[in-house]
């Protein structure tokens, strides 16, 4: 018989492996858990405490902002909405990949999944933080807004909300997807803080304890572990679509041109997409270079999401063609006005950016090269997160300033306050992200081993294939 | 007192708001209150509101009638009660505002002895129940912090005690002789009353002269009908017997008419109310785009100077002169020349010429003969005796006997002369050589700085008075409050000098009337002028007057100049200075510039490139070797070669709402001419920040869309006399509204159903409903910088479009509030359903519930919703707060307002007729008028119930070019448009295939 025995390398050329290297159960263990338990670095330090004086300066812009009102922004009459709305929507749509990694690639048996999942969900949880910020501090009365928008009793208001509202709409949506979310990066956590706790003593120990809810790793638990995770993913997964759907609703909803448009479900979600996806890559190439994980998070990985970002940057750039279509078919001259004032109004810039990001950007992404290359893809992706930053600017602040009546037309410029409240919320992201990178595992350790086993089988059933 | 002073210098206008806010807190500030009400000192606590309230109160102690003021007098607290003072109801006193030379009478709607609303009075023949923006806002300027609240003496702080020692020594001992130094300043004298008292000071000094003096005054017009008629007269035009009217630089609808009453008549000609319905045509030779000239058929853009040779070439044409007269001009004049000779021939006896008052002499005189000529003097065209003529000379001869140091003694009565005065005269140089100035004014202003004496002026809300109108009808002026500041009047300080033993303004007034009258009706017939606000049969009797054109010695022509010209009009924000610390009126955008806070040198397109200058650079302008550097901004209208500057701004001794606004023209305006010559105009290359409500939008779309498809937005729709006819339905079917619903629509065929029309064709763009709306509804002032940012707080903006030309464009304005949409868009998306719908149809806004998310406001789309994006309320001072209306709510910072249709005025007239035991039945026209309606002397805007089809609503409603704003939206609104109408020249019309 002849030796058909395979080498690891000759395997990748098929299928590559999901993990690099020697890697064993005890060094993928030992590969992640280091980054929790060693002395926590100067880098760290540094990078964190810069995050928490961008948080914290986040947190004096919002105080100015309750304080003085409104007004500290550069919001007007007719633009009401502008960097506020924008963040928001951008915020929300950054987090869309993790909840769509952990939860449809799951459910597709996506095997590639298990080494970003974890660090996307949690970008997930932070990004919809950073995005909570914007729903209540633009409001004009806070102090209202926070308790008056929930169907809760109060003595004030005596009444129920307005459900005909897509902005009530969007307080049911964005919580539910951030509970959601947030319980299920938790169940999927609970076997790894189950190894923390096993190799920790002391208050690390009883800490990672509690929170591993005294899993033991039996069948027994597996088993409803499998089942739970597999609920939830079910859970999420119309949610992934209903968030930014409810979203785009609250400008779908609206009479306004350029916003009253149908496309707006389909084409938010595949730009949420777009945008998650970038930011993962934004975070994880340099997360897999910092924590040395390169074996875990593989070129393969990356590559993958190189593929869902052109992929859905291109339904992105077909909704772009697909409105201005539409504003002209449509025979409304108000709507045709405002598409074409986007691209050559006052605004024509923010237009060009975002075209120029979203749609020539991941072009690049054809060649294997550019999918393949860290820098390059780093550099693409900041790109594609300033693109749909512009995209939501867009659509919020160009379709309001030059709408029905001239006579109403203005111009928004943004403020010193608006501009620092928006760099606050990335240090707010921040500060959580590196807290999450410091105390919990980044990587779903038990996943990873999942994917490891069937590799070490195929190995072992190449060399072993004798019979 | 300093410490006041020395944070009033400190703030700048920028800072506005939060400034007053510092000082409001402040113990010098509180300590001022005190000194403001020095009478009763003793009764107050601090500032408290409630003690100042009290006060005013116990002056309408003896208050009998309602309409009816008696003298003032402290008898019984507010505690005590007084009978017929029914805590938050509102009073109303007729009285009468002067500006100007001009009267028009006034109802004020006062709440618990404060003045809060002004409205016109209906009796009277100069307001007909309208007024105007100037009048509107004046109740403002009672409560302004910054008013002058002392006597000053050589500048320190000095009581009324010691100015009456000081007066009694210098105007009874005799120490004034004959009066031979004597020289006494003051505004138009249009007050029979005031005439009276300075006859006896007159005749006690009989050496001694009066100098009336308005830097815009009708000198040229009175000086016209001397050369015509050969006596000065005044004119009165009726325009609702005109069908042609042409204007020669007269903005006789806009700030060229001291009162609503030419507008009134001019809409009364202008209207239509079906389509046969003939109109009036207007034609407008003007400089700069007047409201007038965005109501003209056609519009002759033309420099101010070489009106004159207009006027002459359609005298010649009219056979009037003989003399060749080249008019030089475009092909396109001459041909309007010629149809316009032609429509007045045809029109004869019943057109209208009027010149404008910044034209010369000659020029009134030739309007004046070509109305002879037509036949229209004595038809359209009537004369009274003159009010009251102030002559640029005497004031002139005055300087130059002050430069003589013959005057010994110079009263300044209620004007600010230092400002104003034409620079050649170097007025403030002569002042100082006077030994005495007495400075009689209502702000710490120019004059008063340089004044040895300078004493508060009471307002006419607050002092006895009586005012003539032009056409010669008295009224009193009844105050409604005590001096805030303890002022006092013109005719109070002219008594004292006079010598008077009583010199209380009521018992001057009082007795001056009376004493005409028969002693059993004096009290009855006094009574009944007060309650009227007009006293019966006191008009001038027409003067009939004739006269042969051929005879008329004219002056000569001046020539044609090549050099840019200076025009020099009064703001319709602050007039001539007087309204510069008034922010009502500095934030009312200019109805055609749209500019607010500032003022700019109009220029037009060509000009502007010529001079190569854009919006926003500062222009070095000099006239007469003074030059001024001042904004300039394109304005399209405008003729070429020829700069329009607004005076009365940038003033420098002001107080806070005033400082480091604008620029001032005064200095610059050499000599009283309103038409001068400068000799050199240059770009400075400095840059201003200048900002306007509005930018220069039309309703076609940007060059960039004509390549898809050109379209014009269906706004402000329009058509011609002769459209009309043969398409009478053109409004409403320029674009298809779907009316349909997927749930059907709200039925409100029942009860009182609210709505409104604007007519497109009447309006004339005024801004008075701005200002009527803002003091009605407490709408706040948010300043420059904010209006700046686009966060404009009015209730109504008057959108501004122009067509045609960009250099000589047509231009339209339309009136936008809340259009109370029945398929409201801002209702369904508001989360905490803090705006909903009423079953009468008004779209309430509930603020208490508002968080303020602004959904709605994107989601308007005619976007009238108005955010408070800061608290544009808190940094008022408390005197300021009392010109707020009790009735209506103050909006706390991030919450949404709009109109309401002055649901307050609604709610009290649905009271009232419940109360009267008309429950049940439908409120009729005439139970309810909206701010903006009452105040608007065109009688554009008509409120009502529509479910009531005998009301003037339901009728405009009928019309067929009645059309709602965006109805393809289908937002079915309750305010709907009439369309508006022109009336071109037949021969005029250029047909399009």
């Amino acid at each position: 018989m002849a030796d058909f025995a395979l080498n690891p390398e000759m395997v990748d050329k098929v299928t590559p492996r999901l993990v690099k290297g020697n890697s064993t159960y005890k060094s993928v263990t030992d590969d992640v858990s280091r980054i929790v338990e060693t002395k926590t670095p100067r880098e760290w330090w540094i990078a964190f405490s810069l995050s928490v004086a961008v948080a914290l300066m986040m947190v004096g812009m919002l105080a100015y902002l309750v304080a003085f009102g409104i007004g500290t922004w550069g919001n007007n009459s007719p633009v009401g909405w502008a960097w506020d709305i924008t963040n928001f929507v951008w915020w929300i749509g950054i987090g869309h990949a993790g909840t769509l990694i952990s939860a449809i690639l799951f459910l597709f048996r996506q095997k590639w999944r298990t080494s970003i999942n974890r660090a996307a969900e949690a970008m997930t949880l932070f990004a919809v933080a950073a995005a909570a910020q914007y729903p209540l501090f633009h409001t004009g009365r806070p102090w209202r807004a926070i308790y008056w928008l929930f169907p809760v009793p109060n003595t004030d208001l005596n009444m129920w909300q307005n459900y005909r509202s897509p902005l009530e709409w969007d307080v049911f949506a964005v919580s539910t997807y951030g509970t959601v979310s947030l319980l299920f990066w938790y169940v999927g956590l609970i076997p790894d803080l189950a190894t923390l706790r096993d190799r920790a003593s002391g208050v690390r120990a009883y800490i990672y304890g509690i929170f591993s809810l005294g899993w033991r790793g039996a069948a027994r638990h597996w088993r409803h572990y499998e089942m739970a995770y597999m609920i939830l993913a079910g859970l999420s997964t119309p949610l992934v679509l209903s968030v930014h759907t409810i979203v785009s609703f609250d400008f779908a909803v609206s009479i306004l041109p350029g916003w009253h448009t149908t496309i707006f479900p389909p084409y938010f979600v595949a730009g949420a997409i777009f945008s998650g996806f970038a930011m993962v890559i934004t975070l994880m190439t340099v997360a897999r270079w910092a924590l040395k994980l390169e074996h875990l998070i593989t070129i393969k990985h990356l590559e993958n999401m190189c593929k869902v970002i052109l992929a859905t940057g291109m339904i992105v750039g077909y909704a772009y063609g697909t409105e201005f279509f539409i504003a002209w078919y449509s025979g409304n001259p108000y709507e045709l006005f405002t598409f074409v004032n986007r691209a050559f109004g006052p605004y024509w810039w923010a237009y060009w950016s975002m075209i120029s990001c979203n749609v020539l950007v991941p072009q690049i992404f054809w060649f294997k090269k550019c999918r393949t290359s860290v820098p390059i893809m780093f550099i693409a992706s900041i790109f594609i997160n300033i693109g749909m930053w512009f995209e939501r600017f867009v659509i919020i602040a160009t379709s309001l300033h030059r709408d029905y009546l001239p006579g109403s037309w203005g111009y928004f410029k943004p403020t010193m306050v608006d501009i620092c409240t928006f760099i606050g919320t990335m240090g707010l992201f921040m500060t959580l992200f590196l807290l999450f990178i410091r105390f919990l595992p980044v990587i779903a350790i038990s996943e990873v081993k999942g994917v490891l086993a069937q590799e070490d089988q195929v190995a072992k059933h190449g060399h072993g294939a004798h019979h | 007192m300093s410490l006041v002073q020395i944070e009033t210098k400190a703030l700048t206008g920028r800072k506005y708001w939060r400034s007053l806010n510092e000082l409001s807190g402040t113990p010098a500030f509180r300590e001022w209150m005190v000194n403001e009400f020095p009478g009763g000192a003793e009764l107050l606590d601090g500032a408290s509101r409630r003690n100042v309230l009290k006060l005013m109160a116990a002056s309408f102690g003896l208050a009998g009638l309602a309409a009816c003021r008696r003298p003032e007098g402290k008898i019984v607290p507010l505690s005590r009660g007084v009978e017929d003072l029914i805590p938050g109801k509102s009073y109303y006193y007729n009285t009468v505002f002067t500006q100007g030379g001009s009267a028009v009478g006034l109802t004020v709607e006062a709440h618990d002895g404060r003045p809060t609303k002004i409205e016109g009075n209906r009796n009277h023949p100069q307001s007909l129940g309208a007024s105007n923006g100037y009048a509107q806002a004046s109740v403002l300027n009672i409560y302004d912090p910054d008013r002058s609240a002392e006597v000053l003496k050589g500048g320190q702080v000095s009581s009324w005690a010691e100015w009456d020692q000081f007066a009694s020594q210098k105007f009874t001992a005799g120490s004034l002789g004959r009066g031979a130094g004597l020289r006494i300043v003051s505004e138009s004298v249009v007050s029979p009353s005031l005439s009276e008292v300075r006859k006896s000071l007159l005749a006690k000094y009989p050496e001694a002269k009066w100098v009336e003096y308005e830097p815009f005054s009708n000198e040229n017009a009175i000086a016209g009908t001397r050369l015509v008629f050969g006596q000065p007269l005044q004119a009165h035009y009726h325009y609702d017997k005109a069908d042609v009217v042409l204007s020669l630089d007269a903005d006789f609808l806009g700030i060229d008419s001291g009162s609503p009453l030419s507008t009134k008549k001019f809409s009364k000609k202008r209207r239509s109310a079906k389509p046969e319905d003939e109109i009036n045509r207007l034609y407008v030779v003007e400089s700069q785009f007047s409201v007038t000239g965005a109501m003209a058929d056609h519009r002759i853009r033309s420099k101010a100077s070489d009106i004159d040779s207009f006027a002459s070439a359609l005298a010649r044409e009219l056979g009037i002169l003989s003399e060749l007269n080249v008019l030089g001009s475009a092909d396109k004049v001459q041909k309007i020349l010629m149809a316009l000779v032609r429509d007045l021939k045809k029109n004869a006896g019943k057109s209208v010429v009027i010149a404008g008052p910044r034209q010369s002499a000659r020029v009134h005189a030739l309007a004046l003969m070509i109305n002879q000529a037509l036949g229209n003097i004595g038809t359209t065209v009537t004369f009274t005796q003159p009010l009251a003529s102030p002559e640029a000379k005497a004031f002139a001869d005055l300087v130059g006997e002050l430069n003589a140091g013959s005057v010994d003694t110079l009263v300044v009565l209620g004007s600010n002369p230092v400002f104003t005065a034409p620079v050649s005269l170097k007025f403030s140089d002569a002042l100082k050589r006077a030994k005495t100035v007495v400075h009689l004014g209502a702000e710490k202003d120019e004059t008063a700085v340089l004044s040895s004496w300078h004493l508060p002026l009471a307002s006419y809300l607050e002092s006895w008075g009586d005012a003539r109108s032009v056409d010669g009808t008295v009224s009193i002026q009844q105050p409604l409050i005590l001096p805030l500041n303890n002022g006092r009047s013109a005719l109070e300080l002219t008594a004292q000098i006079a010598g008077y033993k009583d010199q209380k303004g009521y018992e001057i007034v009082r007795n001056y009337w009376t004493s005409q009258w028969p002693a059993a009706e004096q009290e009855a017939r006094f009574r009944k002028a007060l309650h009227d606000g007009v006293l019966a049969g006191t008009a001038f009797a027409e003067v009939k007057v004739s006269a042969d054109p051929k005879r008329v010695a004219l002056p000569a022509a001046t020539a044609k100049s090549t050099q840019v010209e200076v025009v020099f009009v009064p703001s319709w924000s602050v007039y001539d200075g007087r309204y510069t610390n008034n922010a009502w009126l500095q934030e009312a955008p200019d109805p055609m510039t749209k500019l607010v806070w500032d003022n700019a040198a109009l220029i037009s397109k060509a000009t502007a490139d010529k001079l190569k200058v854009v919006d926003g650079q500062i222009l070095k302008i000099t006239v007469g070797g003074q030059s001024l550097e001042i904004a300039a901004m394109v304005q399209p209208g405008q003729a070429d070669d020829s700069i329009t500057i607004a005076a009365g701004f940038g003033r420098k001794q002001i107080g806070r709402v005033g400082q480091g606004t604008g620029f001032n023209a005064f200095e610059i305006r050499v000599s009283g001419d309103a038409i001068q010559f400068a000799s050199d105009v240059s770009n400075t290359g400095k840059t201003y920040q200048l900002v306007t409500t509005q930018e220069f939008h039309s309703m076609t779309e940007p060059k960039l869309m004509d390549a898809i498809e050109p379209k014009t937005r269906p706004i402000v729709r329009e058509a011609t006399v002769e459209e009309y006819r043969h398409h009478p339905d053109f409004a409403p079917h320029m674009v298809h509204a779907p009316d349909d619903s997927i749930y059907g629509w709200f039925d409100y065929s029942e009860g009182n159903q609210w709505g409104m029309t604007i007519d497109l064709n009447s309006c004339i763009g005024c801004n008075a409903c701005i200002i009527a709306c803002q003091s009605e509804n407490n709408v706040p002032v948010i300043g420059k910088e904010e209006v700046s940012y686009g966060r404009s707080m009015h209730w109504i903006r008057l959108d501004r479009y122009y067509t045609g030309d960009a250099e000589d464009p047509q231009a339209v304005i339309q009136p936008l509030s809340c259009q109370q949409c029945e398929a409201a868009p801002c209702e369904s998306v508001c989360p905490v359903a803090a705006t909903t719908h009423t079953p009468e149809g008004l779209n309430d806004m509930t603020y208490n519930r508002c968080v303020g998310t602004r959904y709605c406001a994107n989601n308007c789309p005619y976007k009238v919703r108005r955010f408070n994006f800061l608290n544009y309320h808190k940094e008022m001072v408390d005197i300021e707060k009392m010109v707020s209306n009790p009735n209506v709510s103050v909006r706390m910072r991030g919450v949404m307002e709009k109109c309401t249709y002055c649901v307050q005025r609604i709610q009290e007239a649905k009271i009232k007729a419940k109360v009267e035991g008309r429950r049940g039945e439908l409120l009729k026209d005439g139970d309810i008028t909206t701010a903006c309606q009452q105040v608007c002397a065109a009688d554009a805007i008509v409120f009502g119930n529509i479910n009531d089809p005998e009301s003037r609503v339901s009728q405009e409603k009928k019309q067929p070019r009645n059309y709602a704003l965006l109805a393809e939206v289908n937002t079915r609104p309750r305010t709907t448009y009439l369309a508006k109408l022109r009336n071109p020249n037949p021969e005029l019309v250029e047909h399009h295939g």
